[in-house]
């Protein structure tokens, strides 16, 4: 187990895995996001109280899942680059920035119009939507820290402290909803042994939300196979594997 | 054709629902296509590099 960690953990080893990942989890999101889609909006029956509006839950909470998750994943890495001094958990520390972040506006956006139809309000500063306005603010505060130092290496660790500091934010959005009763409704899902949720909804739901880790999972690949190459562009490896295009 | 403008209207929310999935496309495209523009360009470089190297290790 540990050989093979230290093997992936080298870049060039890393850069072929992910190579080769990438379609797999590409093409495997792109087939779920259909059928998710396809439940979404034919499966699943509309809403007794939110009619059709409802159907944006769909995108809404993988995006906002995927938000945390994302930046759980991103501080783990930023994390591991710290204590290990590993290139790549770096690399995909700095691949989930971007990613995290659009996650996190989609989650905002989405939910914007879903609230105005309900609520009656686009926006509202109740713990659950200020927590995450909060977190696509730490996102874009790494992603301006990682272009503002120019030195891979300390940009990594700087991005790193600043990614494990927000950490905190992420049982704030979590349990905000139960801490403060607002307009945000309460926890559907996460009550595994009765969630309140129809079945024939609740189906699709997972689906669209394995489709959306999948996707994750090839873009961040895609992200941080490059950022390898840019930080290894004078190294043999590159020069065999990309310009002289020699297959190992 | 009642039937497909009865999905588009989505019981009235349709301005909401489709503006949603709208912008959840667009986000998700770019984020696959600006990482391929930009590694495209990275290997043209390298590419560039490789063959300016190469020529200047011919002449000398």
């Amino acid at each position: 187990m540990w050989k093979w960690i230290t093997k992936y953990a080298s870049p060039m080893h890393f850069y072929l895995l992910a190579n080769r990942l990438t379609p797999w989890f590409g093409w495997s999101a792109a087939v779920l996001f259909a059928v998710g889609l396809y439940g979404a909006f034919f499966y699943a029956p509309a809403d007794y109280q939110q009619g059709e509006s409802f159907r944006i839950i769909y995108i809404h909470v993988p995006s906002a899942w995927m938000s945390m998750f994302v930046y759980m994943v991103m501080a783990g890495a930023g994390a591991a680059g710290l204590i290990w001094k590993t290139k790549v958990s770096d690399a995909v520390a700095r691949s989930c920035a971007p990613l995290g972040a659009s996650f996190t506006f989609l989650a905002l956006a989405t939910g914007s119009l879903w609230g105005k139809p309900m609520w009656g309000t686009w926006w509202v500063w109740d713990a659950r939507l200020t927590s995450e306005l909060i977190l696509l603010f730490l996102y874009l505060g790494y992603i301006a820290l990682q272009s503002a130092i120019d030195d891979r290496r300390t940009a990594a660790r700087a991005g790193a402290i600043l990614a494990l500091v927000g950490v905190v934010n992420i049982p704030i959005i979590h349990y905000s909803v139960i801490w403060w009763n607002t307009l945000h409704q309460g926890p559907t899902i996460s009550k595994l042994d009765s969630p309140s949720i129809h079945i024939d909804m609740l189906i699709p739901l997972l689906v669209m939300a394995l489709a959306f880790n999948l996707y994750f999972a090839a873009m961040v690949l895609i992200r941080a196979r490059m950022e390898i190459v840019e930080q290894e562009k004078n190294s043999k490896w590159v020069q065999e594997l990309i310009v002289d295009k020699v297959s190992v | 054709m009642e039937q497909l403008e009865n999905f588009f209207h989505m019981g009235g929310y349709g301005f909401y629902v489709w503006l949603s999935y709208g912008i959840t496309l667009i986000v998700l495209l770019l984020n696959y296509v600006m990482p391929r523009t930009r590694e495209k360009k990275l290997v043209d470089r390298l590419n560039q590099i490789s063959k300016m190297k190469g020529q200047g290790e011919n002449e000398s």
